[in-house]
């Protein structure tokens, strides 16, 4: 029996789909072996074509498929999770990175980003801000890695008016195209506002990623399946907070319930001038960032 | 340094990280063009059976056998191109129906079902007289094939007639609604300026005409060349009259596309430009330059009216540089919306493979199989309506 028939015959298992799959995150955590995310000596081991310690292995992955965690106290009725971005307090270290890359499994290789930072420069005099990202080839070559992220020093010769770093990651929209285009029903909306995948049922058409405003998503091309940035849908049921909030130095990501008026995203919501990325698109997203710039898109 | 960017796109400007993989590549430009060939039976199949116009008799059921040969490979690229191929019946079983996607199996499965009950209906009396001449296995086959319905009497064929006038006419909302289908797939998409146009259903259902005619053009032609008849002029002015009109239709409906959006000029249309006159610069010389070079010659043969082989061959020229353009403009709005970066910062530039699943070497295979199924059915059931391929002298009985 191939591994693809132990997924597929998952599906009979009597497990409702939706329950099922608000859980499959926890699986996937669950069966990851998790390290400590500053753990830069793993990174530095990374050869191309084996993957890393923590990552996740098929044996695992299916595991986390056919065998989900309960989470016993969790109820997705009981929450409104929501997502806040202080870009004056980013600094560009990009722990957010590769802590997601280690929390999630996500492939190793700079096309595959749950989460990214976005550096803008405006020049002397400059009208317009020039933009680039960890994927850029130029920080790659500098680096020398695609899955250890520095910006280069390329300005440091350039006079500079005002430069600044944007962490993007899923919107987890209100009304999310990647749910409207999706033609199996495999990716979802749950009531706690996450967007979710259900990798059984995805086939891998890509038209969520051609949907996503925001660039957010990608195709595993190891599971021929959509991925996208969950918000640590395993660690949120749970109580903890996303992987890339836990590592941030500055506090510059914010994250909680906003049922919970006291949580830090409600009063980070009521204390500061929050925006929304191309809020013309009517997706309504649900992460929201003080300190935008115009040219931030 | 370790292996960077292994398969993806080089850019230049800013794009987001995940954009440097195109999704949708050299299968996707197939899948579309594949399909809207399909449509040139459905223009000859109404003109014929709906609206009368018996000029198109000669490549009527030819027409309709090249339709049917086509639309049923037109689903193989999308199923090469899926990630978990094996779950490709799941949008038929449990569709979810706000997915334009979704909708794939269901109108691609009507027009096959709809185009398989016109070709029988066309072809039953040449079953019927095939399976009383010929011998062995292919009689059996050919019995089979009638479905036990041998009675060819003026009466029961003038029902035959009937019945193929009805199923033309659900053919011309059935094609509309396949090819318009198929431009809103993109169009609808709000996230790509390059697609997101309300023109993207009529110009895809327009240029599959014309991609349509081009190919019936080009394959009837060969085809006579090759059974050494004369390609009938009737059949050949009425294709020349649908390709010329069809195709001033694209032409005003893609410039209007463009100019409104040059106009709206919305943020990011300097990237637009850019694009093309980089990315798809090749792409849209030959879209445009084959489509005036094909409106000219179609126009001068509008006025001059030339006759024998020398229209036969302007004609086959026109067909061919009209397939290749819409060829062109597949690939220039399929892989030219998505090198056009969701930021409106950047432009991607994707370089098609050469081997492997999503690959030049698959489309090529995959483009070959219509004409070689065409080929083994035309073998099968001869669509001619010459004397020549009716021996039996049946032709006269119509």
């Amino acid at each position: 029996m191939t591994n693809q028939d132990q997924i597929e015959n998952t599906e009979d298992t009597g497990v409702t789909r939706r329950g099922f799959l608000g859980l499959m995150g926890a699986g996937v955590a669950a069966t990851t072996a998790l390290v400590s995310v500053d753990s830069n000596a793993q990174f530095g081991q990374h050869k191309t074509g084996h993957k890393l310690a923590f990552q996740q292995n098929e044996a695992q992955y299916e595991e986390a498929l056919n065998n989900p965690p309960q989470i016993p106290n969790y109820n997705w009725n009981d929450h409104k999770w929501s997502y806040g971005v202080d870009v004056s307090r980013c600094i560009g270290c990009m722990r957010c990175m590769e802590a997601c890359k280690a929390e999630n499994s996500v492939q190793e290789d700079a096309n595959h980003h749950r989460t990214w930072i976005e550096r803008y420069v405006y020049l002397e005099g400059a009208e317009e801000a020039l933009v680039d990202s960890a994927a850029d080839p130029k920080n790659i070559e500098y680096v020398g890695s695609e899955v250890h992220f520095r910006f280069d020093n390329r300005y440091k010769d350039e006079k500079v008016d005002k430069a600044f770093f944007v962490p993007k990651l899923c919107n987890q929209c209100e009304e999310p195209s990647c749910v409207q285009v999706c033609p199996t029903g495999a990716t979802f909306k749950a009531p706690d506002g996450v967007v979710l995948i259900d990798t059984n049922y995805c086939f891998g058409c890509q038209y969520c990623v051609q949907a996503c405003p925001y660039g957010v998503r990608s195709l595993n091309e190891e599971r021929g399946t959509a991925e996208k940035c969950n918000w640590c849908y395993h660690r949120i049921t749970k109580g903890l907070n996303p992987a890339c909030v836990e590592v941030c130095p500055t506090g510059s990501r914010v994250f909680g319930d906003l049922n919970d008026k006291n949580s830090p995203i409600s009063l980070f919501i009521k204390n500061n001038q929050v925006t929304v990325l191309k809020s013309e698109m009517g997706n309504k997203p649900n992460l929201y960032y003080a300190g935008a710039d115009k040219e931030v898109s | 340094m370790e292996q960077v960017f292994g398969q993806v796109a080089p850019y230049i400007g800013y794009v987001y990280p995940n954009e440097t993989e195109i999704p949708w590549t050299d299968l996707i430009v197939i899948y579309p063009y594949i399909t809207g060939l399909v449509a040139g039976a459905f223009v000859v199949s109404s003109l014929h059976h709906v609206f009368g116009i018996e000029r198109f008799k000669a490549v009527s059921k030819f027409a309709l056998l090249t339709a049917l040969c086509f639309m049923c490979f037109a689903p193989i690229p999308l199923l090469f191109h899926l990630g978990q191929p094996t779950r490709a019946f799941e949008p038929l079983i449990t569709p979810h129906f706000t997915s334009a996607m979704a909708m794939f199996g269901y109108v691609a499965s009507f027009y096959v079902c709809l185009l398989s009950l016109e070709v029988w209906f066309a072809f039953r009396e040449d079953l019927v007289h095939l399976s009383k001449t010929s011998k062995g296995f292919a009689k059996k086959i050919y019995t089979v094939l009638t479905l036990g319905s041998d009675d060819i009497s003026p009466k029961s064929l003038a029902l035959d007639h009937k019945i193929a006038r009805i199923l033309a006419m659900i053919g011309i909302p059935g094609a509309m609604g396949l090819h318009g289908y198929v431009g809103f797939v993109f169009g609808s998409l709000k996230t790509r300026e390059w697609w997101s146009s309300d023109l993207m259903p009529p110009i895809f259902l327009v240029s599959a005409v014309v991609s349509g005619v081009g190919l019936l053009i080009v394959l009837y032609v060969i085809t006579c060349k090759y059974r050494k008849v004369v390609p009938d002029h009737e059949a050949m002015v009425g294709l020349k009259q649908v390709l010329w009109a069809s195709l001033i239709i694209v032409l005003v409906f893609e410039g209007l596309e463009l100019l409104e959006m040059v106009y709206k000029a919305r943020e990011g249309i300097e990237t637009v430009m850019a694009l093309i006159k980089g990315p798809i610069w090749a792409g849209m010389s030959i879209q445009w330059g084959l489509s005036f070079f094909s409106l000219a010659v179609l126009s001068a043969m509008m006025i001059k009216n030339p006759q024998g082989k020398k229209f036969v061959n302007w004609m086959f020229v026109c067909g061919l540089a009209m397939m290749v353009a819409v060829l062109a403009m597949r690939w220039n709005v399929v892989i030219g919306g998505q090198e056009l970066s969701k930021t409106m910062k950047g432009l991607l530039t994707y370089y098609p493979q050469i081997l492997g699943r999503e690959s030049l070497l698959t489309v090529l295979f995959l483009f070959m199989g219509p004409f070689i199924t065409l080929y083994f059915a035309a073998q099968f059931i001869p669509p001619w309506e010459d004397a020549k391929s009716h021996p039996h002298g049946k032709a006269a009985a119509h």
